[in-house]
Formats: C-alpha cells, structure tokens, sequence
C-alpha cells in the first residue's frame, strides 16, 4: 500500500481536482437568483432575467472551475457554456414562431377550415359572427387544393428537369459546358422569387395573351426556384456514390446509361428523395411568385391550366391584407392564422418525410 | 472458354503523363500470371487495360495493341462494353452493389444488361457461381440479404462469384487479397488454382509467396523514379523469376532487398 501510494507520487499523477457532477444545476440555479435580483433592480422582463443569468452562469462556472480545476478545465467550461448558450439563442425564433402560429392558428383550424372555401362568404356574414348572430364560416379548401396542386406540377417539371441536368453533370460533364451550367445553376439559386413569378407572368403573357394566370403559370415560376436545388442535391447525392461500384458494373459489361440507370440512381436514390422533398418544402409557402402568375381566388378551381388558383400562402397573405369586413377583421386574421398553421404542418410533415425516405430507401447493410 | 492475350508495345497515358511504357507479354490460356512490383508501378493500370476499364477515367489514352485470341481489342470498330463481357474484373477492394441482393449481385452481370432468363436457370447460375467461388455454403439460406452484410473475404468471393457468373474468357484480379485476412486469402489462392481450369487468370499481388502460390508465369515490373513510367522488367516461368532471374532488379526485388 505505502509503496504504491510513493510509486504514484513520484510519477506524474493522471488525476486532478474535478468539480462534483452536481455542480452545474447548483450554479445554474444560483445565476438564476442573482439574475433576477439584477433583472429586478433594471426593470423586471423575461428577455433580461435570461440574459444576465446566462452572464452570471458563464462568469460562475469558469470563475469556479479555473480555482478548482485549472485553467484548461475551465476554457473547456467556458466554451461549453458559449456554445450551448448560442444554440438557445437560434433556437429562440423556432420556438417563438411555432408559439404564435400555433396559438393564433388554432382558433380556426380544424376539419371545418380544411374543408370548405370562402366562396360567397363576405364581410357581412364576419360580422355576424363576431356578433354572435352567425357561425364563424369560410375556409381554406380551395387554397389547399391549389397549393397541392402547383406543388405537384412544380415537381412533375423540376424533378426531371433537376436530376437529368444533374446526372449530366456527375456522369457526363468535362469542360466548358459543364462549369457554365453549373454557373447558371448557382445564378439561378440566387434568384429573387418575385423574379422568377415576374418570368412566369411575362412567359405567359407572351404565350397566352397579357394577364393569362393560372395554376400552370404558378407551377412554372415555382419550378424556375426548385430546378436549382434538385440539380444541387442530387449532385451531391450523385457524387458520394462510389467510383468502385460504376467499375463493378463497367467490368460486368453493363453499358454507362444503364450503369447510371440501375446502380447508380438506386444507390443514391434515398439522398435525392430526400432532396427533392427538401426542394419542394423549400418552395411550398412561396408567395410573391404565385401572386403574380396564379392569383388570387375564392372558388375551387381543380383545373391548373385555366383560370385563377388560389394557394395557402396567396390566401394567408389576402386574409392578412384585405379582410373581408372592414370594421371586423379578427375573423379574417384568423383564418390567416389558420392558413398559415396547415402551411407550417405541411413543411414540417415534408421534413419529417424527407427523413423518413432517407431511411427506408437507405442501402440496407443486413448485420 | 478461355482465352490468350497478346500485348505489343502497350504505352498507357493519364492525360500527358506517361504511366507504362513500351509493354509487350503473352498471357497464356488456362493459366495463372502474376503481375508483381512495387507501389505505383503501374500494375493496376496495366491490368486495367486488358479489359480496357484504364479509358473510364476522364483524359486517359492508351497506344499499341492487346490481342485477345488474334482479335486487337483496340481496334476501330471494337465495343468496350463487349470486351469487358468477355473479360471480367474483381478489384482490390471488395464491392458488391449495396442495393442488391446476395442473389441479385450474383446475377448482375445477366440483370443488368437485361438478358431474361427463367428462374430455374437463374437459380443454376447463382449456385454455379456462388460454388464457382467456394461461398454456397455460407451463402446459400441468406440469398435475399443484402450483399454488403458479409464479411470482407466473403464479400470478395461474392465479387469473383459475380464475375465468373457472366462466363468470361478471361478473369483479371487486381490485389484481391490485400484487404482480407489469411484465412480468407487461403480461401482465394485455393479458388484460383480451381479457376485455372477453365479460365485465364491475370493477378497483381503485392506478395511475393502468393505470387510464388498461385501463378505458373509471373511479370515484374519496375518504376525508374516518381515520375518516370513503369515498364515491364521480365517475364518467366514463376520458379525461374523466384529462383534464377535473369535481370538483377528482379533478384533484387524477390529476395526483399529492394521496396
Ligand atoms: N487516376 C489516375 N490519374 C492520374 N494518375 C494516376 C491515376 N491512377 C494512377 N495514376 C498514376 O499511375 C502510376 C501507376 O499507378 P498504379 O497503376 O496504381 O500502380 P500500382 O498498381 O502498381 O501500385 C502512378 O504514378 C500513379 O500515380
Ligand atoms: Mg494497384
């Protein structure tokens, strides 16, 4: 016993002081009493209560830690504390834009909301409502059908359009034509999307008379926004593939289209749904493009390619901006509301699918 | 089946660099020939033109000729996609397709080019060639799992199962035991001596007892310095080129006292 106690002394030691586990919720605890002893004396507010406790916490635990633990310890702490502290702060505007929606959308939203238009509603019958004289009516049906429909279209023309160009640019592309169109891809990603809807607009009234709007219109100035990214995402896709395995096929005999075709488009075809879910979650709450190609509208309209088309975004924004009734615009600042409830459910579903896709289609390794 | 190759004054390019020079060989039927050398003397290059896989690579050129059975497979008119059907290729590092099947890796070479056959037939290829490569009794319950669930040596057993399973007159292999343990490598060296039999057999080996092993005529090359060409130093019987070479950077190179 007394030998190995002096064999250790002599040696360096590989332990050091540690600060208890505990230690942490202790001084967490502490900072949040001297930050709201400090929020106090400046005014009491939530925002400052959490700031000057984050300062309290990260002067206190480093302050601590460097006594106790040495100086590495304690930059290890402090760094700790920064990094953590930063991802609360990017985490603040989720969370709060979640809140509201959700807390202002829930008023309105329901089976109700999902199933009927605003056809023949006016500000008359809002009036009523709040009046109490007459049921709260008007919904987004139409809008919802239409933004389905754009999106599908929107996706329809991207998809082929994205992944060919891209399947170029992996499998095919040297030289010059191939660095300009990845040029113009990266132009076309900076796109400003009223400039995209202004190139549909103007594309159609060439085409089809001036003012022609319509679905088609909207899915056509969508896709200008969507083509970029499904060409990015599945480049990359397209790249990880390994060399290794295009080789095993080239060795069999298997020509390059088809290479492409059955060994490299299956091994990379989870990452590219997954991109393309990403693109059109990316372009499904777009509004000043559709506004300017699709319209506006408070009818269903099932036909793309004829006549006005509402969209969930198209639909928040003239709830938001042109309320039915005058003198009694809650009733249309909650559907507004509403609207924009299904548009953030809807990008969180296409997110959690794009997720969901990526598993399922993953090569399966079978240990 | 099996077939000779024929190479003359072979110079094989990426872009402007001069990778090997000036080969010229004859590869034997139904026999076994090692490439041996060191590193980045050009071996893998090589060997990748005789199935003229070296041309896949953007900017790649490769001047002279390599006959297989008198036809030039560099001619004008030849389709690589049908030398490569002729001659197969089992790499240095096993790669079964991730997305497939035990089965449907086996089958590859027949599905991916889109020949129909019965399922009768198709499950005769896949014992054939799972047999072919000494893996059908470790791989015949587990056909519908996923290829890259085997482990390193039965995963390159699937790449030669593959590779024989589309019948070719030549099979070409580059290092395919470097990634393995010794068990798995003995596995191989037995293959290839049950191989012969039917197949012309090409290897690059980094080692010299498995070279000794398995060839009956073995090649070495050797590189000048980093940026000069590989070239073909000499080419014998195996025992000859072990034990009585007749260029001393061979003698050099088989009794360890060089790379
Ligand atoms: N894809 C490539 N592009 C350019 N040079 C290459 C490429 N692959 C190999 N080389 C060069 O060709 C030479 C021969 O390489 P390699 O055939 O791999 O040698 P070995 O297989 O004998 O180790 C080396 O100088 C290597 O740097
Ligand atoms: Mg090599």
């Amino acid at each position: 016993m007394t030998v190995d106690t002096a064999a250790r002394t002599e040696s360096t030691p590989l332990t050091h002081r540690q600060l208890p586990r505990r230690i942490v919720p202790v001084v967490l605890a502490v900072s949040i009493a001297a930050g709201a002893g400090l929020a106090a004396l400046v005014g009491f507010s939530l925002p400052a209560l959490a700031i000057l406790s984050a300062v309290v916490f990260t002067v206190a635990i480093t302050t601590v830690s460097g006594v106790v633990e040495g100086r590495r310890k304690a930059v290890d702490r402090l760094v700790t504390t920064l990094v953590y502290s930063a991802f609360a702060v990017a985490l603040v505007p989720l969370i709060s834009v979640v809140w509201s929606v959700l807390d202002n959308g829930l008023v309105r939203f329901g089976a109700d909301f999902l199933n009927t238009s605003m056809r023949n509603v006016t500000g008359l019958h809002d009036q009523e409502a709040v009046e109490g004289i007459g049921p709260y009516i008007g919904g987004a049906y139409h809008a919802l059908l239409g933004t389905f429909l754009i999106t599908a279209l929107a996706t329809a023309i991207s998809v082929p359009v994205g992944l060919m160009t891209s399947i170029y640019l992996v499998e095919y592309g040297r030289g010059k034509l191939a660095k300009a169109i990845r040029f113009f891809v990266d132009v076309m990603t900076g796109i400003p999307s009223i400039v995209a809807g202004l190139f549909a607009a103007s594309l159609f009234a060439v085409l089809f008379g001036v003012g022609t709007r319509n679905g088609f219109a909207g899915a056509v100035a969508l896709s200008v926004l969507m083509i970029p990214v499904v060409v990015r995402s599945s480049e990359e896709m397209l790249r990880i593939v390994p060399n290794e395995l295009r080789e095993a096929a080239y060795a069999l005999g298997v020509p390059k289209w088809r290479t492409i075709v059955k060994v490299v488009l299956p091994t990379a075809v989870s990452g590219i749904a997954s991109g393309v879910t990403l693109a059109i979650a990316r372009v499904v709450g777009e509004t000043a493009p559709l506004i300017v190609t699709a319209g506006f509208t408070s009818s269903i309209n099932s036909n793309p390619f004829s006549d006005w088309m509402m969209s969930l975004p198209a639909y928040v924004y003239s709830s938001a901006m042109r309320p039915l009734s005058g003198s009694e615009p809650q009733p249309s600042f909650d559907r507004a509301w509403a609207a924009a409830l299904t548009l953030v459910i809807i990008v969180m579903a296409l997110n959690l699918i794009a997720r969901l896709i990526a598993r399922i289609f993953a090569p399966k390794t079978g240990r | 089946m099996s077939k000779r190759i024929d190479v003359s004054d072979l110079n094989v390019y990426y872009g402007d660099f001069l990778a090997v020079e000036g080969v010229t060989m004859a590869v034997e039927a139904r026999s076994v020939t090692a490439f041996i050398g060191p590193s980045g003397c050009g071996k893998s290059t090589f060997i990748r033109t005789l199935n003229r896989l070296h041309e896949v690579v953007p900017g790649t050129r490769v001047e002279g000729k390599v006959l297989l059975d008198g036809q030039d497979l560099y001619g004008p008119a030849v389709d690589p996609v049908v030398v490569r059907r002729q001659i197969g290729m089992v790499f240095q590092r096993p790669n079964p397709f991730p997305t497939m099947s035990l089965r449907d890796n086996v089958l590859a070479g027949i599905k991916l080019n889109n020949s129909r056959m019965r399922k009768s037939e198709a499950d005769d290829v896949v014992e054939r060639s799972l047999r072919g490569a000494n893996l059908w009794n470790e791989a015949k319950d587990r056909l519908d799992t996923p290829g890259s669930g085997l482990s390193g040596g039965q995963q390159q057993r699937l790449c030669i199962a593959r590779a024989i399973a589309v019948e070719p007159d030549v099979l070409l292999m580059d290092e395919p035991c470097s990634a393995l343990d010794p068990i798995s490598t003995l596995a191989i060296e037995d293959l290839i001596a049950e191989l012969k039999e039917n197949y012309t057999i090409v290897i690059v080996t980094h080692n010299m007892q498995q070279a000794a092993r398995v060839s009956d005529r073995t090649a070495f090359f050797n590189i000048a310095g980093t940026g000069q060409p590989g070239k073909l130093i000499e080419m014998d019987d195996t025992t000859k080129i072990f034990t009585n070479p007749g260029e001393k950077a061979t003698e050099d190179y088989v009794s360890g006292r060089f790379g």
